[in-house]
């Protein structure tokens, strides 16, 4: 295409059935469009979606010689990728297409003024054909992917991640802080729902790590650096002072989670009797509760609180923890008394549900408090304890005696993870977990290409809930290693070096870590780390940025057709 | 060599599933039963904890398996038998008919404003009208009418044949008959979703007696900008808003007389949603969650329900009512609970009720257990290979489940589940071709 050609614009205005049709002029806003300036051809259609519309399209593109093409219609969210496959097909480069929405922006939120939506449509019909008259083709660039994973962490979510992976055919290495895989299932005693023990589960899991030839494990190792970007990932990882470095494609973050440890709450530290769920699972394991008593437990401790320092999230899983273990104790030593002081009991979906009833059944008591008013717990001479909690049922005060007083304490993030976040490049949340790039739809992936998240490194979850997590990342990892190719973002920022000064402005405020300076002081973008999000243009004092596709001129143009040029 | 997989249910698990393998290259079959795919969460106004409007983050996701080439998509269609094993199923499969030709058919939608019979639209739980040509709604994928036999009045009565008349791509087809397919996959994907229970059972609510007292899926119709009142909340009985509203946990769930035992796992915190659009539509509305336990057990639940309780001045009390009454007259309605807090029996007047009632495995599950081999859990979901270690496993190799079908969870759950079943999928096709063990 010679550039210096004036350009051709055509403008398909859709009449979106009733949806645009019933409220805009279609005809009106289509004789307008004829009207504007570069526009060579102007047509309404029906749908311009259907398969009939696109190919009305390509047909328009052939037979008038259109060297760019407006679609006035919905939304370019769920339908730009449709028209823009279209132009492809007709031999334009896509990025040579534009949207315009005169249906979310016009029809729907005016449906009752008709002529005053029809002049507004003619309004963002004329601003797209001005930005339009500027576009220019851009080129996505094709990267090879390195079909090799990382999985970081070696708990139950990173060995079923690593497994998945493996069998996907892919090579992994499995890097775990510890001298020995398994993570926080190693503190474990029996499991819910199904009574195993943990050993059963970790034997099955640590063996089929062991046992496929895809997987390298690397204990006692941490991730000290990564550079790169997805495909092209290089890892440097440190075994006791010892650096290797690894070329991965695709990351998974598996690192786990941390129990709180309740110091200074409910005697915490000051009486050998008060001890955490996790705490109680060693002494179950260890055989060390040998006599029938008194046990209560306390819920939401450090959990579902507002305070300064406290953590405000529901942890999830400890209320069926406290079942499981009141359970378990209750059938190894049945004159015992467990008492579970609670606020909700979060015993959501099926078993867990199943096992509080079952609990009820075995005469477990459940005491609920007010999160306002918690227990008090004090520490006797004899080393006995006393509670005394607000039963808010009964509305009565109670008095219990305790040998034992087992304290549920939230999930709380690992304190390494906030290195490993910086390492990566990758948020942590406001509660201090990773943070993913869609808290509905992507609840695996970050937002940055080519690293994934599971287990409960991302929030507290039960073994059941890391692991469907875990296979949910080795599928998202596994989708660019299986293809052995990625597109990149052809929407990037790109630098005047006439212009840049070298102040690195927009090096700092970069959130993808894209633009460095290069030996002579001038920002370089990468594009294949750069998202085009517009923050470094924004923030040039130079104004020696500029954005393809959305560059200064073509916003201009289309904030001058809105307003005029007064 | 086998390298497909097939995919059943067209909800949000099935279109995560569908679209994770064919990114990577693998075909996918996926079929949903239903004129369009989209499922439940189509059908809501917007999501927990975020407010994202439900079908603007599901559309496009939609479009993509419509578009994608490695995606057969198989609407209006269900499984009639499965044999074989892991590697080499053979599926038949049942097309109804539409009597439309999605070929033809742009979804101009003429035919709909033409035709003469008006039926309870299903997606909006009845409280709207479609016609007997109708596309489920406005997103629909694919966007192709489908005519209801039990009311055109061709198929009842022989007469009309409007829609044939008016279609300016001749798309209509009363010839159309049903079609057999046979296909060979490599492994099966499971996602068939929930049913509604229906509360007109518990007599003592009313649901079904007093127009006022609606179900939250109704709700959620209600409140949705596309739904039958253009989102205008007001009460069924006189189309007036409503200045206080009472929503109902654990309606026919966590019942240790009924049915359904089980939590449902979303009722609390999706109820905490509709109480903020409640707020947000009219911030003077009273607004009362009645609830057994607060269970708001995700990431950034809990900050959800301190929000609504906090910002927007929600009511919540622990209680489970005992029974609702109507004042004829007005319509309104009367709640009777015991106060959980102090033993106390209290009535707590409301223009409109919400019941949230329990969220159960689909019928069709056993059907397709049947023809699977599947084993179902005593409620009817189906059941993992062991649901400690295997969640997305079953008894059958190469047959993996996902989503609410495997048991009550919340949309990133099913997500997650979801791409983990098509891990598990992706992982059996590489060990048929290549000698691998699973």
């Amino acid at each position: 295409m010679n550039e210096k050609q004036k350009p051709r614009v055509g403008v398909f205005v859709c009449h979106c059935g009733v949806n645009i049709g019933a409220v805009v002029n279609v005809p009106e806003v289509v004789e307008y469009a004829k009207t504007l300036p570069n526009v060579a051809y102007a047509e309404g259609n029906l749908y311009t979606c259907s398969s009939e519309g696109l190919s009305k399209i390509e047909e328009a593109i052939k037979k008038h010689r259109l060297t760019r093409a407006v679609v006035a219609a919905c939304t370019p969210r769920t339908h730009e990728p449709l028209f823009r496959g279209a132009c492809e097909e007709a031999g334009l480069n896509k990025y040579l297409f534009h949207m315009a929405n005169i249906r979310e922006h016009c029809s729907w939120v005016h449906p009752k003024e008709a002529q005053k939506a029809t002049e507004k449509a003619k309004e963002i019909v004329k601003m797209a054909v001005a930005k339009a008259s500027l576009l220019e083709p851009q080129e996505e660039l094709e990267i090879d992917v390195h079909p090799t994973a990382l999985v970081i962490g070696g708990g139950i979510s990173g060995m079923a991640a690593a497994v998945s992976l493996a069998n996907q055919t892919f090579k992994v290495h499995l890097v775990e802080k510890e001298d020995a895989l398994g993570g926080k299932l190693r503190e474990l005693y029996r499991l819910y729902p199904n009574d195993c023990y943990t050993s059963d589960v970790l034997n099955e899991f640590v063996q089929a790590v062991r046992s496929n030839p895809n997987i390298t494990v690397h204990t006692s190792s941490t991730v000290r650096q990564t550079e790169g970007f997805i495909g092209n990932f290089k890892v440097t990882i440190d075994r006791k002072g010892k650096e290797e470095s690894l070329d991965i494609g695709t990351i998974i973050v598996a690192t786990g989670a941390d129990v709180l440890k309740p110091n200074g709450m409910y005697c915490y530290g000051q009486n050998k009797n008060v001890v955490t769920q996790l705490e109680l699972e060693q002494l179950l394991k260890e055989k060390k509760l040998r006599k029938p008593k008194n046990i209560v437990m306390i819920q939401c401790v450090g959990a579902r609180e507002n305070k300064e320092g406290g953590r405000n999230y529901c942890s999830r899983i400890c209320c069926a923890v406290a079942v499981k273990n009141a359970l378990y104790i209750k059938e190894l030593l049945p004159e015992s008394e467990v008492s579970i002081l609670y606020r909700d009991m979060q015993t959501y979906g099926r078993e867990f549900e199943e096992q509080y009833e079952k609990a009820r059944q075995n005469y477990v008591q459940f005491i609920r408090y007010d999160g306002e008013k918690p227990p008090e717990v004090s520490s006797c001479p004899d080393g006995k304890l006393a509670i005394k909690v607000h039963d808010i049922l009964l509305n009565a005060t109670l008095e219990l005696d305790a040998d034992l007083v087992v304290l549920s304490t939230p999930l709380v993030q690992r304190e390494e993870a906030e290195e490993l976040s910086k390492i990566l490049k990758v948020p942590l949340g406001a509660e201090g977990f990773f943070f993913e790039a869609h808290v509905k739809l992507r609840p695996v992936d970050f937002a940055t290409d080519g690293i994934f998240v599971c287990g409960t490194a991302h929030s507290p979850k039960t073994i059941a809930e890391s692991i469907a997590q875990a296979y949910a990342a080795a599928s998202r990892a596994g989708i660019p290693m299986a293809l052995k190719r990625v597109r990149t973002e052809a929407i990037t920022a790109f630098v005047d070096e006439d212009m840049c000064t070298g102040c690195g402005t927009c090096v700092k405020l970069c959130p993808y870590n894209a633009i460095r300076k290069d030996e002579g002081g001038i920002a370089r973008v990468n594009d294949i780390l750069c998202k085009g999000c517009g923050v470094c243009a924004a923030s040039c004092p130079e104004k020696a940025i500029d954005m393809k596709h959305f560059s200064d001129k073509q916003v201009l143009a289309e904030a001058t057709a809105a307003l005029g040029d007064s | 060599m086998v390298n497909s997989v097939l995919v059943i249910g067209g909800g949000i698990a099935g279109i995560q599933a569908s679209l994770d393998l064919a990114n990577r290259g693998t075909k996918v079959h996926l079929v949903e039963k239903t004129p369009s795919i989209g499922g439940r969460m189509a059908q809501l106004d917007k999501t927990f904890p975020t407010l994202d409007c439900s079908i603007c983050i599901l559309a496009p996701k939609m479009i993509e398996c419509f578009r994608h080439p490695n995606v057969d998509l198989l609407t209006y269609s269900e499984v009639a038998d499965v044999k074989g094993e892991a590697g080499d199923f053979t599926v038949k499969l049942l097309k109804k008919p539409r009597y439309v030709d999605s070929a033809k058919c742009t979804g101009c939608g003429t035919c709909m404003e033409k035709c003469p019979v008006k039926v309870p639209n299903e997606f909006d739980m009845g409280l709207g009208n479609r016609k007997a040509i109708y596309m489920p709604f406005k997103q629909a994928v694919p966007l192709v009418a489908t005519i209801d036999t039990e009311h055109c009045l061709y198929f009842t009565k022989g007469i009309c044949r409007v829609c044939e008349k008016v279609c300016p791509s001749k798309a209509v087809n009363f010839e159309q008959k049903p079609e057999e397919t046979t296909m060979n996959v490599s492994s099966i994907i499971l996602a068939t979703g929930f049913d509604v229970f229906n509360p007109s059972t518990m007599s003592e609510y009313g649901y079904g007696r007093f127009k006022n007292v609606i179900q939250s899926m109704e709700f959620e119709r209600i409140i949705s900008a596309s739904g039958p009142t253009d989102g205008h909340l007001v009460r069924p009985s006189d189309g007036k808003e409503p200045k206080s509203i009472v929503f109902v946990q654990c309606v026919g769930s966590r019942s240790q007389h009924g049915e359904y035992p089980f939590c449902s796992s979303v009722c609390c915190v999706y109820a905490t949603k509709e109480s903020i659009l409640t707020k947000e539509h009219a911030p003077e509305t009273d607004v009362h969650i009645m609830y057994i336990d607060m269970r708001a057990v995700g990431k950034g639940f809990q900050e959800f329900v301190d929000r609504a309780k906090n910002q927007h001045g929600i009511n919540f009390i622990k209680a489970h009512p005992g029974g609702i009454s109507e004042d004829p007259t007005t319509r309104s309605l009367q709640i009777h609970y015991e106060d959980m807090l102090t033993g106390e029996m209290k009535k707590l007047e409301a223009d409109m009720v919400v019941l949230c009632p329990a969220l159960i495995p689909k019928e069709d599950n056993k059907k397709i257990a049947d023809a699977t081999g599947l084993e179902l859990d005593h409620y009817g979901f189906f059941k993992s290979r062991n649901n400690l270690t295997a969640p997305v496993d079953t008894n059958v190799a190469g047959i993996y489940i996902c989503g609410y079908c495997q048991g009550p969870k919340d949309i990133p759950e099913s997500v997650a589940q979801a791409s983990g079943a098509a891990a598990r999928a992706a992982e059996t096709i590489m060990c048929s071709t290549k000698g691998a063990k699973p």
